[in-house]
């Protein structure tokens, strides 16, 4: 891979909903160490754009590249584990994952923190991979909580602890490019200003880029380096 | 078989028919308004059932195959239809999925029962093809609308739950499984718990007829029991195809959840 290029770059891209264009002609690139922040009204589409750049919506128009690669050329369990998109409502999985522990005596939403952390390195894609509880801890005592955190309840987390939680589970997946839906909306000053910190170190190894969207102007001119603004596509 | 048993004419029909006064005169006195109700559902009833006697008796002295088999055809189809039609949701192919599981599945079950228990001769003999085929139908059709519904509530209430499984690199399968089995499991819950209080709580209705028009009593169980069988078989491969397909049709090649697929059913 050339050093000058682009980890994730994106052409063309548009997104329609009904006979309306909510944005068309979106191009921008994310290369190694970049923090774009994603601007624009609500309800202008910026969800939508991080749901198009990982495949959850199917593409209507436009292209997207990870490593020079056009989507064709990965599949989208790998691509999606590269590319790790973190929803603003963060939620914990449960026992979705794990068909041995599943069974009709527990119900869905069973499974602590721990759980939901752990049982990611069942899919398929990250079964290379192990848990590593060190790491998990250490991220954990940045963002002022302690080990007690692990065995709370997935399904009765707050939703600032949720959001925690959600963000952990991706980042010990070790993606190249992170998309976070406002990672902060529903945490407390302090714990803000922890996870910003700790995407800030997790930015500074290679190969690593992250978009961001938050309602907090302030936010965005503070941690990233440029914005993508939607209205310039509308 | 003997027919050793007490022929039921007109007119004591029409005496049975007394009966529904009971239901009238309750109805009068609680005015609870089913009057008009109850006569038009028992005249509905009895219309009904008398055609369908007809049908039946014209039916069993048909030796050509390929009218006995275009009737199993046309109560098919029906079955597919109406298991669709009891559920609330609607997605393109959903009839389609419908009627090609429970074709599938009555088809194994009763061919096998037919060809390979009872050895019928001819196989299509339509006194034993016919009501058979209408007892697993009946059933196939009560576990497909029970697991389809799951299946499409489920991935409903738990999009957010695939989606995240999705964006966390699972592949649709991986996503999806649980509320695969879930359905499945669903579906299956009647015919287990019908087989497991049959005989102590109910009395199945093919049995007690067969017992009735003079059958050996230990014959009729023995039916009963094959029935059973071909029913519960019938019901779990009607489920496991209907939502299979429902699966892949929901969930994408691309590993995307598509519920934009679904819409209402328009009443």
């Amino acid at each position: 891979m050339k050093s000058s290029q682009a980890l994730l770059s994106v052409e063309g891209l548009g997104r329609q909903l009904g006979d309306r264009w909510l944005w068309r002609g979106v191009n921008f690139e994310l290369f190694s160490g970049d923090c774009v922040g994603l601007v624009a009204p609500s309800g202008a589409g910026k969800t939508l754009l991080m749901r198009n750049l990982v495949l959850l919506d199917p593409l209507q128009q436009g292209e997207v590249r990870l490593e020079g690669k056009p989507l064709s050329a990965w599949s989208l369990p790998a691509y999606r584990s590269r590319v790790m998109y973190v929803p603003q409502r963060a939620t914990p999985i449960g026992i979705l994952v794990s068909s041995r522990v599943a069974n009709a005596a527990r119900s869905e939403f069973d499974g602590t923190v721990q759980d939901n952390l752990k049982q990611v390195f069942e899919l398929g894609v990250h079964r290379q991979r192990q848990f590593d509880p060190d790491i998990i801890h250490t991220w954990l005592a940045r963002l002022g909580r302690g080990p007690e955190f692990l065995s709370l309840q997935g399904a009765r987390l707050s939703g600032g602890e949720a959001q925690i939680l959600a963000l952990l589970r991706s980042l010990q997946l070790d993606p190249q490019v992170l998309l976070l839906d406002e990672p902060t909306a529903s945490l407390d000053a302090a714990t803000t200003a922890s996870v910003e910190a700790l995407l800030h170190d997790w930015l500074q190894h290679p190969h690593r880029a992250c978009l961001m969207t938050s309602h907090d102007a302030e936010q965005i001119h503070r941690f990233t380096h440029r914005q993508l603004d939607l209205r310039d596509f509308a | 078989m003997e027919s050793d048993y007490i022929a039921i004419s007109y007119g004591q029909l029409a005496l049975a028919a007394l009966l529904i006064l009971v239901n009238v005169a309750l109805s009068a006195a609680l005015q609870l308004g089913l009057g008009k109700s109850l006569l038009i559902a028992a005249l509905r009833m009895v219309v009904q059932l008398l055609l369908i006697g007809f049908v039946l008796e014209w039916l069993f002295t048909q030796e050509n195959a390929l009218v006995v088999v275009a009737i199993a055809l046309v109560m098919t189809a029906i079955a597919g239809v109406s298991a669709v039609n009891r559920t609330q949701r609607r997605f393109a192919g959903i009839y389609w999925h419908s009627l090609l599981s429970v074709l599938t599945a009555s088809a194994l079950v009763t061919g096998f029962a037919m060809v390979g228990i009872i050895r019928v001769q001819p196989w299509y003999d339509p006194q034993y093809l016919i009501p058979m085929l209408g007892m697993v139908l009946g059933n196939t059709l009560n576990g497909i609308s029970l697991g389809l519904d799951r299946f499409l509530e489920g991935l409903i209430a738990q999009r957010d739950q695939v989606e995240t499984l999705l964006a966390l690199g699972a592949t649709r399968w991986e996503a999806a499984h649980a509320q695969v089995r879930n359905a499945i499991r669903v579906g299956m819950i009647p015919t287990i718990n019908s087989m497991m209080v049959m005989g102590l709580v109910s009395l199945p209705g093919m049995m007690t007829g067969q017992i009735l028009a003079g059958a050996n009593p230990i014959d009729a169980v023995r039916y009963q029991i094959v029935i059973l069988f071909m029913i519960a078989a019938g019901a779990a491969l009607g489920i496991f195809g209907v939502v299979l397909l429902a699966y892949r049709r929901l969930l994408s090649p691309d590993h995307q959840l598509r519920l934009d697929y679904l819409e209402k059913a328009k009443r």
